[in-house]
């Protein structure tokens, strides 16, 4: 009984908070630097790319980096969610190119991948194709402690980087003129923060699949509590991003006892009425 | 003391040159000095050269001060954010001293430029819930809760009403007097120019068409070639300068560039 709890239950568990955690905080910045109540750290195709990633391992069982078969699936992913980044990160590099572009090359890339991932699934044989409609559902059920050690080495290193930028960070909210108005160097901790969130949101894609919602709502119910300085949003986000997909992770295995539900779609029927709530009562106007 | 001087200044948006060879005498610190013209003669351009926002040749001469102690308010730009004003004056501090602790002497700061501005009492109020002259205000004391030793202001009277008109710029006169600082403005109303400024630069189309002290700049002839209007500069019953316009020149159409 020992041994279920600490090599099954408890790395599910502490993944739930890390991912959580990882997920909320790069929602809220990338919220921050494109200045998008409705960005997350998927919007520039991050997750669409590690999808694609997957599904290329378990279709085709191509591996883009030489890896054990067993961690092929999560190499794939986050080798494809990387070279997306990249890719988005070198287009924001270029001259002239605002916000407003990159969130339209995300969009771009998001169809395109997905485009991808559709034409992959049609070749794919009956078995394939339910292992990558799966994945890319999102679910927490093969954990371990190995997993749980990258992503939370994730959150450690990246936090305190975003914790020493925290006033400039916040100094990007009211606007980017005002920003670079007070000294901020608003292109170069864009270019910081894209890479740092990409790092922040591939590694739990790669190793649980897409869970969206978190990465949407966390900062929001974080902001909506705390407001919008990073001194008590960064922490804020992180925790309200661990406790969301806690409790949505003890919820997808209590409603059915035998068959756990993918987490993904748990956490979106859950925690849209939860956010709808907050929305309404919160005096809060941050967008 | 600081003084500021462009010589032979270029600033351009990538390939369209607005000021090919823009150049000031010495600016001196410790009072104000407008910059006047018409729309788009350039005013806001030649403060983002000068701010470094912009490229181009030539130099932008700071004596006295670090090029960091340079502060450019921009033109009315919306803010909305679930931020207080006073939060909003901390973040300006903060982004030179960094550290997440609030000291007592930071805490003093803001609470003494917001007194000064009068808008104390704003303080808990929400950036999305101000008016344009609220809001206009609390950029001022953005600016100037760092006591930057260079100060550019583009239009800070503009939403105004007339008692705060007066109470701004009898406040920054006090900053320049006090800190010994370069406060430039940018704004419409000679009046105010006249009264308020020591010293006036006057741009259009692209030029520094004059610059010197304000009313060995501000002649009729000059105010003619600004703005297409016939104007006399006459001294009120108290003795001050003050401008009457008597009408409009017909055909003064806004300059295309190049
Ligand atoms: N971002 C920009 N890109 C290209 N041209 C610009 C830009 N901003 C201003 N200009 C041009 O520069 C000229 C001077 O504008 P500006 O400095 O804003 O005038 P002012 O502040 O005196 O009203 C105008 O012809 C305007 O069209
Ligand atoms: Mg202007």
């Amino acid at each position: 009984m020992r041994m279920v709890v600490w090599e099954i239950r408890m790395p599910i568990a502490l993944m739930a908070v890390t991912v959580g955690a990882c997920l909320s905080l790069a929602g809220a910045q990338m919220q921050t630097i494109l200045a998008n109540p409705l960005a997350s750290p998927f919007t520039l195709g991050i997750s669409a790319a590690a999808s694609f990633g997957a599904a290329l391992a378990m279709v085709l069982g191509v591996a883009l980096v030489p890896a054990a078969l067993a961690l092929m699936v999560p190499i794939n992913a986050f080798a494809m969610a990387m070279l997306a980044s990249l890719l988005i990160f070198g287009l924001s590099t270029m001259r002239g190119v605002t916000v407003e572009t990159i969130v339209l090359l995300g969009i771009a890339l998001v169809f395109t991948v997905n485009a991808l991932l559709a034409l992959l699934q049609y070749f794919a044989s009956e078995q394939a194709l339910a292992a990558v409609v799966f994945w890319t559902m999102g679910s927490l059920t093969k954990e371990t402690w190995t997993k749980v050690a990258v992503t939370a080495l994730i959150l450690v290193v990246v936090t305190p980087i975003f914790a020493r930028r925290a006033w400039a960070l916040t100094a990007i909210r009211p606007g980017e003129a005002r920003a670079v108005a007070m000294g901020v160097p608003v292109r170069r901790l864009r270019l910081e923060t894209l890479i740092l969130v990409s790092a922040l949101a591939a590694v739990p894609v790669s190793f649980v699949g897409t869970i969206g919602f978190i990465g949407i709502v966390g900062p929001h119910i974080a902001r909506l509590l705390l407001g919008e300085d990073q001194r008590f949003s960064l922490p804020g986000s992180i925790l309200s991003g661990a406790l969301s997909l806690s409790a949505t992770s003890v919820l997808s295995k209590a409603n059915l006892p035998g068959a756990v539900l993918p987490i993904g779609i748990i956490a979106a029927l859950v925690g849209v009425p939860v956010f709808a709530i907050l929305i309404f009562t919160n005096g809060r106007r941050s967008w | 003391m600081v003084t500021l001087q462009l010589r032979k200044v270029e600033a351009r948006y990538g390939r369209r040159i607005i000021y090919a060879e823009a150049s000031t005498p010495e600016i001196a610190g410790g009072h104000l000095t407008a910059l006047v013209g018409a729309n788009a003669a350039g005013k806001s351009t030649l403060f983002r050269r000068i701010a470094g926002q912009l490229a181009g040749k030539g130099e932008v001469c700071i004596a006295g001060a670090e090029p960091g102690d340079l502060r450019y308010m921009p033109q009315d730009t919306g803010m909305s954010a679930a931020l207080t004003v006073y939060e909003s004056v901390v973040l300006a501090l903060k982004q030179r001293q960094g550290g997440w602790r609030m000291g007592a002497e930071e805490l003093d700061a803001v609470d003494k430029i917001l007194s000064g501005l009068k808008i104390g009492a704003l303080s808990d109020r929400h950036l999305a819930e101000l008016s344009g002259g609220q809001r206009q205000l609390v950029s001022i004391a953005q600016t100037l809760v760092t006591r930057p030793r260079i100060v550019l202001m583009d239009e800070p009277t503009a939403a105004l009403d007339l008692y705060r008109q007066y109470e701004v710029l009898e406040h920054l006169r006090a900053y320049a007097a006090d800190t010994g600082a370069v406060v430039i403005l940018a704004l419409y109303d000679l009046n105010q120019v006249m009264r308020a400024c020591t010293m006036t630069i006057a741009v259009a189309e692209g030029r520094i068409v004059a610059a010197g002290p304000t009313l060995e700049t501000l002649r009729p002839e000059m105010i003619r070639k600004l703005y297409g209007i016939e104007a006399r500069v006459e001294t009120c019953s108290r003795g001050c300068p003050m401008m009457v316009v008597d009408r409009a020149v017909e055909d003064h159409e806004m300059s295309g560039y190049r």
